[in-house]
């Protein structure tokens, strides 16, 4: 992306100007606000998809705060009759399992581990990635072939049967490590492709010129490379967060991760085993679930392709008025795996 | 050039000894330790003390009194020739399993993949020319909605639905118990009635995102000058569409073809679980419930090299395929 780089170039040139005596950091502020804030922000809420995206986000941000402020009851079992269809009184609106708890408590009382494991598998993944990425794409030579082999190989083992066998290995029961070792070898992927877009920043004159003032290997990736490739790496988050969601629910469905804490897929699991599959009666208690897990992979994915234009420099002239192309970048996933 | 292909050959068995090396700590790092659960096992079934750390040598490749690297190299070279010891909970060698059970799941996905791909690219070549269509949208928004769902999703209710409340497909199983394998017609039948099922929900989910990435694709080649140009020489097009947009649009999907193959051996350990389909999943998962270390790393280890295999594949044709592609080295700084 050459407008992308020269976008970038811009900003560059400018901070460093910045340190002149007349910008005052107020002005240094403001502009960053401006700049990296507000413009994004603007162009992100004026797509549809990201709108929608925040706006399923958000419920699943207050559930979490519902399940950890105690403000629902908490699913226990016989706390309601037993396997009541949806919809039929207010005190138990989605209905109840076999074993007598609400749904509703169930699957608000699973959202905050959820999304401790999403977050957590994400970081992972994205931060890994940065740093085995543009240190491969930057030194280049040696550094490189090392580095890259070992992603190669980590690449080359199948991620779910990996996670499965490790589960068992480990008995995980955090909901941080679990997102981790969900994520364990998803870095590869987007440490390749990070590497290939460094190749070609590192030959920018910005970098050359920093490289020539002897500006030291860390400092030169941490502000004149990976600002370049932030765009690249949000989009990346938010995919590899779903992967999260749908590799660790279905494990949970699965049975092969512990069931120490509230999850969706462990809610399946029960309702699966419980008979669920046979009877229309029960059908709420595999149906709920399921929206859970849609719902919030269907955010995930609005908010990733949202963001995808926020970063597309052709969209972003858009909103200039320059520009009336709506191509779009197709190749911002990197592995695409469920 | 001939040195890349020699340093990637090089780098696929690198990568399958690095893994088969992983299993091996695997199984001594796994919960009980093999060697403890198999012993308190065979002692149960009634074997004499002296004969056990036999049986369990015949069973793991592995002679438990032996030193580690003594062990290591035992069980490197038994995988090596495929041998991946003896199933403990089926009573059969691993290799056979693995054989009875690896055309089932590359049938199922490889079927569902290459339909992946078909209406996948389809979609988006016409979602590209009507680009800001009505159908373009709706497409769109079903595609995004369609990523969404996770297969296993999908896969249970199609199961729910359509094998367990109308019965119209079996439940369970590869094909009809009744039914011997063979070049009949009946047993294709049973066979595809029995695949309809799980290709069915592994195909579904994936066909959006497929579209949105050829879609993407397709528009970006669309404005590019040799397709102006192809049009003002005023080809047919159909020639346009064909020979011009769609070959270089689906140039970038092919890699991921390869590369998707592989990945979603992986997740049959999901798909066959649901519809119970013996195929590599099911039993890497049923080993695993088991306890059946011999069974768990044998598919493993299987999985591990068909995805190196496609990867392999992958990145040895693409530079055939499409000549920008080279492989040079950077200089280091």
């Amino acid at each position: 992306m050459p407008t992308e780089a020269e976008k970038q170039e811009n900003v560059n040139w400018r901070s460093a100007s910045s340190e002149s005596p007349e910008v005052t950091l107020r002005d240094r502020l403001s502009e960053y606000f401006e700049e990296r804030i507000r413009k994004p922000a603007l162009v992100a809420w004026s797509d549809g998809r990201t709108r929608i995206g925040l706006l399923i986000m958000s419920v699943y941000i207050a559930m979490a705060f519902v399940a950890v402020f105690d403000l629902y009851r908490a699913p226990s079992t016989n706390q309601a009759p037993r396997l009541e269809t949806a919809f039929q009184s207010l005190d138990y609106p989605l209905g109840t399992t076999m074993s007598g708890v609400d749904l509703l408590s169930l699957i608000i009382h699973s959202t905050p581990d959820v999304l401790l494991m999403i977050i957590a598998g994400g970081l992972w993944a994205t931060v890994i990635a940065v740093i085995i990425g543009t240190l491969a794409g930057y030194k280049g030579g040696m550094v490189d072939r090392v580095l890259m082999s070992f992603s190669d190989v980590m690449m080359a083992i199948p991620g779910l049967p990996l996670v499965i066998i490790l589960a068992v290995t480990f008995n995980p029961k955090n909901p941080i490590v679990l997102g981790i070792l969900i994520n364990v070898n998803y870095w590869a992927g987007l440490g390749r492709s990070l590497r290939s877009q460094v190749l070609t920043i590192r030959e920018d004159n910005y970098v050359e010129a920093s490289r020539t003032m002897g500006m030291s290997t860390p400092r030169i990736l941490l502000k004149d490379v990976i600002p370049n490739l932030m765009p690249y790496v949000t989009v990346n988050f938010v995919f590899a967060a779903r992967y999260v969601v749908f590799a660790s629910i279905g494990l949970f469905f699965l049975g092969v991760l512990p069931f120490s804490t509230q999850n969706w897929g462990v809610t399946l699991n029960y309702a699966y085993s419980g008979g669920a599959l046979f009877t229309w009666q029960a059908a709420h208690w595999l149906i709920f679930p399921m929206i859970a897990i849609m719902g919030i992979s269907l955010s995930l994915i609005l908010l990733g392709q949202g963001m995808d234009r926020v970063f597309n420099p052709r969209v972003r002239t858009r909103l200039a008025g320059e520009s009336e192309s709506t191509a779009e970048e197709g190749d911002s996933r990197t592995t695409e795996v469920l | 050039m001939g040195n890349y292909y020699i340093r990637r050959t090089a780098r696929v068995f690198a990568t399958v000894f690095i893994v088969t090396s992983l299993t091996f700590g695997l199984i001594r790092l796994l919960p009980g330790g093999p060697f403890t659960q198999l012993r308190v096992r065979l002692l149960r079934q009634g074997v004499p003390a002296s004969e056990v750390d036999a049986r369990i040598a015949n069973l793991q490749n592995i002679q438990p009194d032996a030193p580690l690297w003594r062990q290591y190299i035992d069980y490197m070279l038994s995988a090596m020739q495929g041998d991946f010891g003896e199933s403990i909970s089926l009573g059969k060698p691993v290799a056979q399993v693995v054989a009875e059970a690896v055309p089932w799941t590359v049938f199922i996905v490889l079927v569902s993949t290459v339909l992946i791909f078909l209406f996948g690219i389809l979609l988006g070549a016409i979602q590209a020319y009507w680009e800001g269509s009505r159908f373009d949208k709706a497409i769109s928004a079903l595609s995004i909605s369609l990523m969404s769902i996770p297969f296993y999703v999908i896969a249970v209710l199609a199961l729910f639905i359509l094998a367990y409340q109308f019965q119209w497909f079996p439940t369970a199983g590869t094909h009809g118990t009744d039914v011997e394998p063979g070049l009949t017609l009946e047993f294709l039948v049973s066979a595809l009635e029995h695949a309809a099922l799980p290709i069915f929900s592994y195909t579904i989910g994936g066909i959006g995102g497929q579209a949105l990435a050829m879609r993407g694709n397709s528009i970006q080649v669309l404005g590019n000058d040799y397709v102006e140009v192809a049009r003002l020489r005023g080809l047919a097009d159909r020639r346009i569409a064909t020979w011009y947009v769609a070959r270089n649009a689906i140039l970038p999907l092919y890699t991921g073809f390869l590369l998707l193959l592989g990945f979603r051996l992986g997740g049959t350990v999901i798909l066959e679980q649901i519809f119970s389909y013996p195929g590599l999943g099911y039993y890497l998962w049923s080993a695993l419930e088991s306890n059946d270390y011999p069974l768990m790393m044998g598919t493993f280890l299987v999985i591990t090299v068909a995805l190196v295999i496609g990867v392999y594949i992958a990145d040895l044709t693409y530079s055939k395929i499409d000549p920008r592609i080279s492989q040079g080295e950077s200089d280091a700084y």
